[in-house]
């Protein structure tokens, strides 16, 4: 018991099943999941599926804070992947060949991938601070996105395309599974291989780790190159969805919902320690708040307002200093006090 | 004569952390005008009362007393308006702000809101006056050596309360005459009444300047003496719990031995770092290097693991010449480098004992062939064993051990890999007696298998204790090289660190 109160994930997901409850108050049907035509619905599969975009995100945010740094331009980057395989499909004479679509998805991912080194370079090679480093790609890559679309919005009409973001496998919507291939690689790459650990010792001492042998630039170059594959397969995601590419809009903010995501489930800024679990939690806590705005009928112009509330709610939560000042006393001495007004209580 | 009245008392102090018990029952007692040292090894409690003392902690059970009250601290500011100040070992303050602002940053004088500099220039001269110290207050604190910087923490401390000072290892990065000037200090503090509590690893200081002290041994208190009634070789027999048979062993020197050249260095070196020096390491060999602080004996450790760059010259390994442009390269030729800034250049505070005794094994292995748990599991607990690291707990972060343990990680971490030249830089400095003497055998016994070591202190004793060769070091500059014969002695060292050649 004592191992459950004390598990680090335990606040974020108490939190997600506060909401998910509040959820079944006002949606009696809430939890119901049905077989239609072969696949799942119910509203559980809806966050999970609509979720999917911002829990990749955040996986790659996830590895970049552990290192100490921070990555703005994954939004960017969402946008320019989306925009590069609809404008190459968009060209084919026949949008529906499996083939086509293959490559056009891959010359998106491959673009990331290069923006992603870019960005690690800076950082890295460099030595440009991270929070400026990708504030260029960040304001740079709108415009590259819009470049690409020509600074209009364009629509595809492939049927390979649409698997990615609005189809279904094996029951499950498509996104889903992504996620989960792109979560067990990471779990893979970074727990049971060492990568994890090196990423932590950058995190927790850069130069420290430089004397230990390991290899810091590769690895920071790494994490961020991850972070913008990850972003990639976003704006893939996200495109299909809608079946166009919208340079402006698509993934517009998505850095910050992705390093909330992250500080809520229990990832420090500064680096060090890093959670993939409490990053998987933290980006549905975020994704359910939504869905909880439309369920219970908050009106549309207090819905930031009251997103702003859970999550100021949610962080304190998250702190164990708040915890200890609001749930108990400050701990006294053991020992009984003698002759309590004889002590002197010396103000702060 | 009657006892006067202890300005501090505390009773029975306990407080436990997570997995560790720091104080159990602890008794200690200031008298004003006295200079208390505070003694024991590392990890036995002192840096943990001097946190409870000055309200860093809270204490789970026992009572503190101040001036004749019973008092709680809610923190650090609470326990300095009381009249408790504290001057840590790194000095906490501001070098790009003046030496005036230092002092009274947070107590200028002012009228109408606006701060008067003129006062507080004046003011801040006439604490310093009170020191007998004569400095320009208006000058940049950077502009002054360490030892001013602890002089003006001691004169804001004095200033802000001064009932209490605690120095805690205030001279471990002083030189002879800085610590000359420092008691010159304390002991006019003393005359004015004001009760100091002195901690040091250095004894000769300890018997030199403080009137009592008090032991602590595991979190417990041993006795309390006057300085003048227990003898040096007793205080540590009653630090350690035991005889001190262990540093005697050592005494006698190692034989110098005809071995392979291992490393050869010809004239390396780097601006602004270390003048071009030439240097020959032998399989087996323990090479001391000695010199005052600065003086660059670090510099030549980092250009031999590839911290830094060589600027000029050329370095041989095994005959065959090599260049280190990182510490992964020197890891390849199997050099280690042991920092000594433990914690800015060793440490990595969030990971566990476990994560980062095997971290620079890992780091040579790279990501994608990790090392199986069972693997780090035996090698871990077999390192702990063999240094007797404390406590025993693989998954403790490293951040909740005590110096002479997290410095004893350290050594594993890098002995894990097997290294046939091990670079030492001041592993002995900040840790107790006991932990000094087994890492000093543990370099003993290492040389006796073959591994090369480069070992730099600035204890002569320790130097010249265990070292085949010395390279004495002064002015950035590689001065001398003497073979550690019958003739070589401390005195002697001291003379060539002094005159820049061998008397």
């Amino acid at each position: 018991m004592n191992a459950v109160l004390r598990h680090r994930l335990l606040w974020p997901a108490v939190v997600l099943a506060a909401l998910l409850l509040t959820n079944l108050l006002f949606t009696g049907t809430f939890f119901a999941v049905q077989m239609r035509d072969g696949h799942l619905y119910g509203s559980l599969i809806d966050i999970v599926r609509f979720g999917a975009p911002l829990i990749l995100v955040a996986l790659g945010m996830t590895l970049v804070i552990a290192t100490g740094g921070i990555d703005l331009s994954v939004g960017s980057v969402v946008s320019i992947s989306g925009a590069l395989a609809c404008l190459r499909i968009s060209g084919m004479d026949d949008q529906n060949t499996v083939s086509g679509v293959v490559a056009a998805a891959g010359l998106g991912l491959v673009l990331s991938l290069a923006l992603g080194v870019w960005n690690g370079l800076l950082v890295a090679g460099v030595g440009i601070q991270p929070i400026i480093a990708t504030l260029i790609l960040m304001v740079a890559g709108r415009g590259l996105a819009q470049l690409i679309t020509d600074g209009q919005i364009i629509t595809v009409n492939s049927g390979p395309y649409k698997l990615i973001g609005g189809g279904y496998w094996l029951t499950l919507p498509f996104g889903i599974i992504i996620v989960l291939a792109v979560l067990a690689l990471t779990a893979v790459l970074t727990r049971r291989l060492a990568l994890g650990l090196l990423i932590e010792s950058v995190g927790g001492n850069a130069e420290a780790s430089r004397l230990a042998g390991i290899r810091s630039r590769g690895v920071i170059i790494a994490v961020y190159t991850f972070a913008a594959l990850c972003a990639g397969v976003a704006g893939l995601m996200i495109s299909s969805n809608v079946s166009s590419a919208d340079g402006n809009n698509a993934g517009l903010w998505i850095e910050l919902d992705a390093i909330l995501a992250v500080v809520i489930g229990g990832t420090s800024l500064a680096g060090g320690r890093f959670s993939l679990g409490g990053t998987v939690l933290g980006a549905l806590i975020i994704q359910t708040l939504t869905t909880t705005i439309y369920s219970i009928g908050v009106p549309p112009e207090t819905t930031l307002l009251f997103k702003a509330l859970v999550v100021t709610v949610v962080c304190l939560l998250q702190s164990p200093a708040f915890r200890e000042k609001a749930f108990h006393r400050r701990r006294r001495p053991v020992t009984a006090p003698p002759a309590a007004e004889e002590k002197v209580r010396v103000p702060a | 004569m009657t006892a006067p009245v202890p300005i501090l008392r505390m009773r029975g102090i306990s407080k436990e952390f997570p997995g560790v018990k720091a104080l159990s029952g602890v008794d200690f007692r200031l008298l004003p005008g006295e200079v208390h040292a505070l003694m024991g090894e590392n990890g036995a409690g002192k840096s943990t009362l001097i946190k409870v003392l000055t309200g860093v902690h809270d204490i789970d059970a026992g009572e503190i007393e101040l001036g004749g009250r019973k008092v709680v601290f809610a923190g650090p500011s609470a326990a300095q308006q009381a009249g408790i100040s504290t001057v840590y070992q790194e000095v906490n303050l501001c070098t790009n702000l003046s030496v005036a602002e230092n002092i009274l940053i947070g107590r200028e004088p002012r009228r109408l809101g606006r701060i008067q500099w003129g006062r507080t220039r004046r003011r801040a001269a006439e604490l310093l006056a009170r020191l007998e110290l004569d400095i320009d207050v208006s000058a940049p604190l950077s502009a002054y050596s360490p030892a001013m910087q602890q002089m003006v923490a001691i004169a804001r401390a004095v200033d802000v309360s001064a009932r209490v000072l605690i120095l805690d290892e205030p001279t471990s990065s002083l030189d002879t005459g800085e610590v000359a000037q420092l008691f010159r200090v304390m002991r006019k503090l003393k005359e004015e009444g004001i009760a100091i509590l002195f901690v040091s690893h250095f004894l000769d200081q300890v018997y030199e300047i403080s009137d009592r002290m008090t032991i602590l041994r595991n979190g417990r208190l041993v006795s309390e003496h006057l300085t003048g009634e227990l003898g040096q070789v007793e205080l540590v027999g009653k630090m350690i719990g035991r005889e001190l048979a262990d540093l005697e062993k050592l005494e006698g020197k190692p034989l110098a031995r005809e071995t392979e050249a291992l490393v050869e260095a010809e004239d390396l070196g780097r601006a602004g770092a270390v003048e071009p020096f030439t240097l020959t390491i032998h399989e087996g060999e323990v090479v001391g290097l000695a010199g005052l602080l600065g003086s660059g004996r670090t510099e030549i450790a980092r250009l031999l693991f590839g911290a830094d760059h060589a600027g000029t010259g050329s370095l041989k390994i095994d005959g065959r010449p090599v260049s280190l442009r990182t510490p992964r390269a020197a890891m390849n030729h199997r050099i280690a480098f042991c920092s000594e800034n433990r914690r800015a250049e060793g440490l990595i505070p969030d990971l566990t004992v476990r994560e980062n005794l095997i971290l620079a094994l890992q780091a040579a292995r790279g990501w994608s062939r990790p090392i199986p748990r069972r693997k780090q599991d035996e090698l871990v607990d077999k390192y702990i064993s063999a240094l007797k690291i404390n406590p025993a707990d693989p998954e403790q972060l490293i951040r909740n051990l005590s110096g002479g343990n997290q410095q004893k990680v350290m050594l594993a971490r890098w002995l894990i890999l097997e290294p046939r030249l091990l670079i030492l830089d001041e592993p002995t400095r900040g840790i107790d007696v006991g932990a000094k003497a087994e890492i000093q055998r543990l370099v003993a016994s290492l040389s006796d298998g073959g591994m090369a070591v480069l070992f730099i202190s600035a204890e002569l004793e320790e130097v010249l204790r265990l070292s085949h060769k010395i390279g004495v070091l002064r002015d950035r500059r590689l001065v001398a090289e003497l073979d550690n014969d019958d003739d070589l002695t401390t005195d002697v060292l001291m003379e060539t660190i002094a005159s820049g050649a061998r008397a």
